[in-house]
């Protein structure tokens, strides 16, 4: 699965990221790490209108993200 | 959903705080003013001579000591930097040059707006187009860059600096100056500022309360969230007016404006468009600088040498409209965002790495 690193960027960069890949697959999964709460939540409300799928693992200071649409 | 309610009552209660304060001696329709109250910062350091901008602003104290600790509780702060943070420092100078020409950050043209002040109408025609323009940027692939996280102290110099502030504000030292006429001299008692900031500082830093951020999402994304929040202030501040007859409908004797609608329009774009750009407005800054984004705290710098700048060489405007110098200002900002927007776009190719009579390194 392809994981995209939004680590260390500000919004909305992190949700642009997200949005990118959920427009080029169409369906499919793959996962974002971020490192803030703001970038965590942005790209929970995108997948949820965009109705994806969304898991949020946290570790440490970060967020593992993983998107899926069948 | 629960979201969106909670920051349309944060809209609601800044609002009903910012009437408040100006019931209590603040200037009118400025309540709040992020770009203002720097401004003011500014002069009460002395770096800037305009002995009626002159005061250490509470409100700005409050606010970053308010999303300092809430950060902390929540455990959302981190220190962070390494994202291009001088060229951070020169949008943000030429972000408050502009929002200086219309007098005014968002949150005082909403204010203004609410107040019946129509020249603010122009501006935020203005900021909208200011920060089109930047999305069409971050659409392209405009990016400033990876910030790392840095060691934990480092993020709280900028409240402690402010924690100085609070001191210099109480012991007023000869140094320090304090306006005796003017919008400097008009200011809510102390304790009062003072805890309507730290309230602020409190809301923006749980909603991430940023119109520039509001308007831009709505465009990147249909998202709606931060733009809830500035609806209720704008309808709570407005009824608020209607209600205390301080409602004043019109273009001309609009309290600390000036109705020039060209350089209202210019002054927010460029400044929308800079705001875009380093990721929120001036209100943004200060409340991601006291989470501990070192990268924020020098955008605020900025926004402060703006100021400074913007007094010491006549680029701001007055009541009476903007001078030759500052549209001059407004303009060279334009240029040099556009130059830092077309050089930072991944998607427009820039031959990187050039080096100068063919030596590396320095």
């Amino acid at each position: 699965m392809e994981v995209r690193d939004a680590r260390g960027l500000l919004c909305p960069e992190p949700v642009l990221i997200a949005k990118r890949e959920i427009e080029q697959l169409g369906r499919g999964a793959f996962q974002v790490i971020v490192d803030t709460v703001a970038a965590r939540d942005n790209i929970t409300r995108l997948a949820k209108s965009k109705k994806w799928e969304i898991t949020v693992e946290p570790s440490g200071d970060e967020f593992l993200l993983t998107l899926k649409k069948a | 959903m629960k979201k969106n309610v909670f920051i349309a009552v944060a809209g609601a209660v800044i609002a009903v705080m910012a009437l408040a304060l100006v019931k209590l001696g603040n200037p009118p329709n400025m309540g709040f003013c992020i770009a203002c109250f720097l401004r003011d910062i500014t002069g009460g350091l002395g770096l800037h001579r305009v002995n009626t901008l002159q005061y250490i602003r509470p409100e700005i104290i409050g606010l970053v000591l308010g999303a300092f600790a809430t950060s902390l509780f929540t455990r959302e702060y981190r220190s962070l930097g390494g994202s291009n943070s001088f060229t951070r420092f020169i949008l943000a100078f030429f972000v408050m040059i502009g929002m200086m020409v219309f007098l005014g950050c968002p949150l005082r043209m909403v204010l203004r707006i609410a107040g019946g002040d129509l020249n603010a109408i122009v501006a935020l025609v203005g900021l909208v187009a200011g920060v089109l323009l930047g999305v069409a940027f971050l659409r392209k692939g405009f990016s400033l860059g990876r910030a790392i996280p840095q060691n934990r102290t480092n993020g709280y110099i900028f409240p402690l600096l402010f924690v100085a502030m609070l001191v210099l504000l109480l012991a007023r030292p000869a140094y320090i100056f304090f306006s005796e006429q003017g919008p400097g001299s008009m200011h809510a008692p102390i304790i009062a500022a003072l805890v309507a900031g730290l309230i602020m500082g409190i809301l923006a830093q749980r909603t991430r309360f940023c119109f520039v951020g509001g308007i831009r999402d709505s465009i990147l994304f249909g998202e709606f969230y931060l733009l809830y929040g500035f609806l209720t202030l704008l309808v709570v501040a407005l009824i608020g007016n209607l209600v205390l007859g301080s409602f004043n409908l019109g273009f001309v004797n609009q309290p600390i404006a000036h109705n020039d609608g060209v350089w209202n329009f210019l002054g927010m774009a460029l400044g929308g468009f800079g705001s875009v750009l380093l990721g929120g407005c001036p209100l943004r800054q200060l409340v991601s600088a006291s989470e501990g984004n070192t990268d924020s705290a020098l955008t605020v710098l900025g926004l402060i040498a703006g100021a400074a700048f913007a007094h010491n060489f006549g680029l701001a405007a007055s009541t009476k409209g903007v001078a030759v110098n500052g549209q001059i200002a407004v303009i060279i900002g334009f240029a040099i965002i556009l130059l830092i927007a077309f050089l930072n776009t991944k998607g427009i190719p820039v031959r990187q790495g050039v080096s100068a009579g063919g030596s590396k390194g320095c």
